[in-house]
């Protein structure tokens, strides 16, 4: 068997997880229910053992294996790492959550375990049908998860059209590929790019295929006018999903992209450009300024997703591998920020109580000054105020862009970001600057304190000396 | 000496102070942290005095400078450093910072330790700006300043407070992300982003002028000049006193700086083709919103407003010198700018000082208006000899700093049209009519109502304060040399700069 050693070890990780998904799921379903706190340690745990591998075998040179279909590359494992680590800190938010609204199941953790090997897959994709195993095994998971609070109305109604919507756009997706497949004759991502870079002319059906291909990601990315479902899919779901749904899947999504566009099509670069910069000026308009007029903070949060996603595609459309490294911070930054916001909603809300509303936040500075603190850190962040990291992602993709030459790309993305300065601010002036209604203290368990604090203040620390994680962005990408 | 990283410690030990008192608050009560508050600050001041003590007053060379690498990816670099135009700032905002802590001492009472902290902390950001060689460096803490402004007006500030503070931070953001662009704009230009480095790279007129207005933008807003100052009556009106202290003595002179420092080194050409507009700019600033201040109803209205036609004079000193350079003359032009940078030191004691002594009053009759007044000098004599002094400076009277700039300015407006000279001069009628209108208004006169009869004249804590203004304002009055020998090398330089073509 040792001839077949070199074929499996770059996917050493994915193939760990699927196995130790499935023993959670095992042993989950003989634990009585006091014991049930161990499906979450089991779920962890395995998370960090697949970190590790990550690490163990991170590949010098990019990797193929699987005929093609499995490619281990510098940026796949860094992406994979950041995936695993913001889902051990939803874990942890989420078991918080769940507990106190008495959701505590073990399907969670399971759900979630196969997410992430969705998405490893998906980061990892060779070909176009990894590619769409991948993500398939990611939209099927968060669906469940959706759905996974049966007694809510509003979680149910969220789960169906996130499902409605999803399939719609896997199909889009699925057509896309089919047509370059058609096209080209091959499903590997590498035999395409060689099979584009040898046409004499533009192949009108792998245009046609890109199109789709486009609306696919735009839609699993939420780019704007893709963008329906974001808004009521973040509001319905137990905060605890939308928590998940806004971080990890958002990095697998970027690697999506980066697979399929700049892997896959980069011979087709000067039609997806175009594309790009239309979703990326739509979502950021359309983004900051319908985020203005919420008033449930998970709304908001989800605009400002809409809105930071047309950020993403700026680096992108830069076109450049210092461009793409940019975006890549932006969306691991992204990733954080978010998760720390609804880490936020969790804190302060209790069993019966969701403090999903930015009302519900009002004198947070009176009744604790640290949580607004913290909240401050992630809102400025997010609007992208220095000095907080926030900031950085901004910055290094606006370079990119004027580096590319498109300086008025630039000024409409900053003119944007002032729109979305004054939303950000609202919650902060609410927060600081309103009494408090009912001057009760947070009650928060210290574990979910100091997880909290340690999310916001790596947001801080980080906004001050950025160094390392732009430099690890730069390198990943070969730049 | 100059081995210590005097610059970093000007910063960071105001930045870590705040710190401190904030995890003060937690254990003890008030006091404990306006005491360390007061603590701090003094020590910064005195760490910052070396800076005037030991600078080479020969060289227009940047001294003190430190320089490690911040951000490796992109060659960001740590870079501080002085010359003659932003070391007096730093004097000045670490001297100021003393008073606007006593000034709070008392009257503070809603979270104390917080409103201290915010002082301290937006303290070091502002010296961090003024010292910054970098331009990331420089736009990081430009930006970062905004925050415990912001949290400054919204908590401790007056009725429309929210609406002030949002107003203010969306209009000094919506002015710097353009700036940000340009900035980045030049970094790929000049392949760094020393501030330096800039200064030397090669522009088009054409980008010279997109480079210009964004940078205009961003000063505009901040210094501010017609018509982008609406933010500061605002702000001003509803900032609590030390507020309204630390916005017009310091970040206002930001704006001004940045035009020295980025406008006028950076895009010389543009800045030389666009003179008129920052000219009219400014005299409209001097005249017009000097007219808008004698109607103010309301004495922080009116400062604030004083404050906008006083920095017209700081940046119609900078661009008139395009004017004489033209005609050649480089010493008219030195005269010009170095009057600019007087009246920004002058403005920062006077204005400091006109908000300090409304914060007397407020702080006794909780009114701002002027109508509410009358007849104070009877009840308090010691302030009201104090205002008396501070009312005269803001109205240019000689002998005073706020004579000394204004006088240069005019001086070389001369030099290139009589009509601009003509009308900047107004500014000394309606200077002194506004400014002594309301002194008579609220001080002259019977005692006008029972809560006037009431008042206390002021304690020691405020003798001090307005004391040691009263110095500073009259010290630099009478012998503003030290200050111009600090700058000499410095502007000569400038104007060498802005003489050179970049095209």
């Amino acid at each position: 068997m040792t001839f077949e050693i070199p074929d499996m070890l770059p996917a050493a990780p994915e193939i760990f997880l699927l196995a130790a998904a499935c023993t959670v799921l095992v042993a989950d379903v003989f634990l009585p229910e006091r014991y049930r706190i161990l499906t979450y340690h089991l779920s962890q745990i395995s998370l960090v053992i697949t970190a590790i591998l990550c690490l163990a075998l991170f590949p010098e040179t990019p990797q193929v294996s699987f005929n093609g279909s499995f490619v281990s590359d510098a940026m796949g494992t860094v992406l994979k790492v950041f995936i695993l680590l913001a889902t051990y800190f939803v874990f942890f938010y989420s078991k918080v959550y769940l507990r106190a609204r008495e959701l505590f199941k073990g399907e969670y953790f399971v759900l979630g375990l196969f997410a992430v090997l969705g998405m490893m897959v998906m980061v990892s994709a060779g070909s176009l049908l990894t590619v769409y195993l991948g993500l398939e095994l990611l939209s099927l998971s968060l669906y469940a998860m959706v759905a996974m609070d049966r007694e809510s109305p509003t979680a149910s109604e969220a789960a169906m059209k996130y499902f409605v919507l999803g399939a719609l756009a896997s199909g889009m997706l699925l057509y896309g590929m089919s047509m370059i497949y058609g096209s080209t004759g091959t499903l590997e991502l590498a035999a395409i790019r060689e099979h584009i870079a040898g046409l004499e002319s533009r192949n009108l059906i792998i245009v046609l295929g890109l199109v789709f291909v486009v609306v696919g990601i735009a839609f699993k990315l939420g780019a704007v006018p893709f963008h329906m479902w974001v808004p009521d899919v973040y509001e319905g779901a137990a905060t605890s999903v939308t928590l998940f749904i806004g971080s990890a899947p958002k990095i697998a999504a970027f690697g999506m992209l980066m697979r399929l566009l700049v892997d896959g099509l980069p011979g087709m670069h000067g039609d997806w450009i175009g594309m790009l910069v239309i979703l990326s000026v739509l979502s950021m308009g359309v983004g900051n300024i319908i985020a203005i007029a919420q008033a449930n903070l998970k709304r908001m949060l989800a605009y400002s997703t809409i809105a930071h996603v047309g950020f993403l595609f700026l680096g992108i459309v830069a076109g450049t591998p210092a461009g793409y490294s940019a975006s890549m911070f932006y969306i691991i930054v992204y990733a954080f920020m978010s998760m720390g916001g609804f880490a936020m909603i969790v804190l302060l809300g209790r069993s019966g109580f969701e403090a999903d509303r930015i009302e519900d936040f009002r004198g947070l500075n009176d009744r604790n000054p640290w949580y607004a603190f913290l909240m401050l850190i992630l809102m400025l962040s997010m609007a992208g105020v220095p000095p907080f990291l926030g900031f950085w992602a901004k910055w290094s993709v606006l370079r990119e862009v004027v580096a590319a030459g498109m300086t008025w790309l630039a000024v409409v993305a900053v003119i944007f970001s002032i729109i979305g300065l004054f939303y950000y601010l609202r919650v902060i002036r609410m927060m600081y600057f309103e009494k408090a209604e009912q001057p009760a203290p947070v009650a928060a368990g210290a574990d979910m304190r100091i997880m909290v604090s340690a999310n916001a203040l790596v947001i801080l620390a980080l906004g001050i000396y950025p160094s390392g994680l732009l430099a690890l962005c730069v390198s990943a990408l070969g730049g | 000496m100059q081995d210590l990283p005097l610059l970093s410690l000007v910063i960071w030990v105001p930045i870590l102070g705040g710190i401190w008192v904030l995890a003060s608050s937690t254990s003890s009560s008030a006091p404990a942290a306006r005491k360390i508050a007061l603590a701090v600050s003094l020590a910064t001041f005195v760490i910052s005095l070396p800076l005037w003590g030991l600078f080479d007053t020969s060289t227009h060379a940047m001294q003190f400078q430190e320089r490690s690498l911040w951000i490796e990816a992109f060659r960001i670099y740590y870079h501080l450093g002085v010359d003659g135009i932003s070391m007096p700032l730093i004097i000045l905002t670490t001297f100021t910072t003393v008073l606007v802590v006593l000034a709070g001492w008392e009257v503070i009472k809603d979270k104390p330790a917080q409103y201290m902290a915010s002082f301290l902390i937006l303290e070091g950001l502002m010296i961090g700006a003024f010292s910054a060689l970098d331009a990331m460096l420089f736009y990081v803490f430009w930006e970062a300043l905004l925050i415990p402004m912001f949290v400054i007006i919204g908590v401790w500030g007056g009725p429309q407070r929210i609406y002030a503070t949002v107003k203010f931070f969306l209009y000094t953001f919506f002015g710097s992300v353009f700036m940000l662009v340009a900035l980045i704009y030049l970094y790929i230009q000049a392949d760094s982003f020393s501030i330096l480095a800039m200064h030397d790279v090669p522009l088009g007129l054409h980008a010279q002028i997109l480079i210009f207005f964004a940078f205009l933008v961003a000063f505009a807003v901040k210094v501010p000049m017609w018509p982008v100052h609406t933010w500061l009556p605002d702000a001003h009106v509803e900032a609590p006193t030390g507020g309204s202290v630390i916005l017009a003595a310091i970040m206002l002179k930001l704006g001004a700086y940045g035009f020295l420092r980025f406008s006028l080194p950076i895009t010389p050409d543009a800045s030389h083709a666009l003179d008129w507009l920052m000219i009219a700019l400014s005299l409209i600033a001097i005249v017009y919103i000097g007219f808008v201040a004698l109607v103010q109803p309301d004495m922080k209205k009116l400062i604030a407003y004083s404050s906008i036609a006083h920095m017209g004079f700081a940046t119609l000193g900078f661009f008139i010198a395009f004017r004489i350079l033209a005609d050649g003359d480089a010493t008219g032009a030195i005269l010009g700018i170095e009057g600019g940078i007087v009246q920004l030191i002058s403005h920062g004691f006077i204005s400091g000082a006109l908000f300090l002594c409304v914060g007397v009053m407020y702080d006794r009759m909780h009114s701002r208006m002027i109508a509410d007044y009358g007849g104070v000098v009877n009840r308090m004599p010691v302030f009201a000899a104090f205002m008396m002094l501070f009312a005269l400076a803001n109205s240019g009277l000689p002998g005073t700093s706020g004579f000394v700039g204004e006088f240069m300015v005019i001086l070389s407006s001369f030099k290139t049209s009589f009509w601009i000279a003509f009308l900047a001069a107004t500014t000394l009628v309606l200077g002194a009519a506004y400014s002594l209108w309301m002194y008579k208004r609220v001080i002259y006169g019977s005692v006008a109502n029972d809560k006037v009869a009431a008042l206390d004249d002021i304690d020691k804590r405020e003798t001090v304060i307005l004391g040691s203004l009263a110095a500073a304002v009259l010290l630099l009055g009478v012998w503003p040399a030290p200050l111009l020998e600090v700058m000499g090398a410095t502007v000569e330089h400038l104007v060498v700069q802005i003489t050179a073509t970049k095209l």
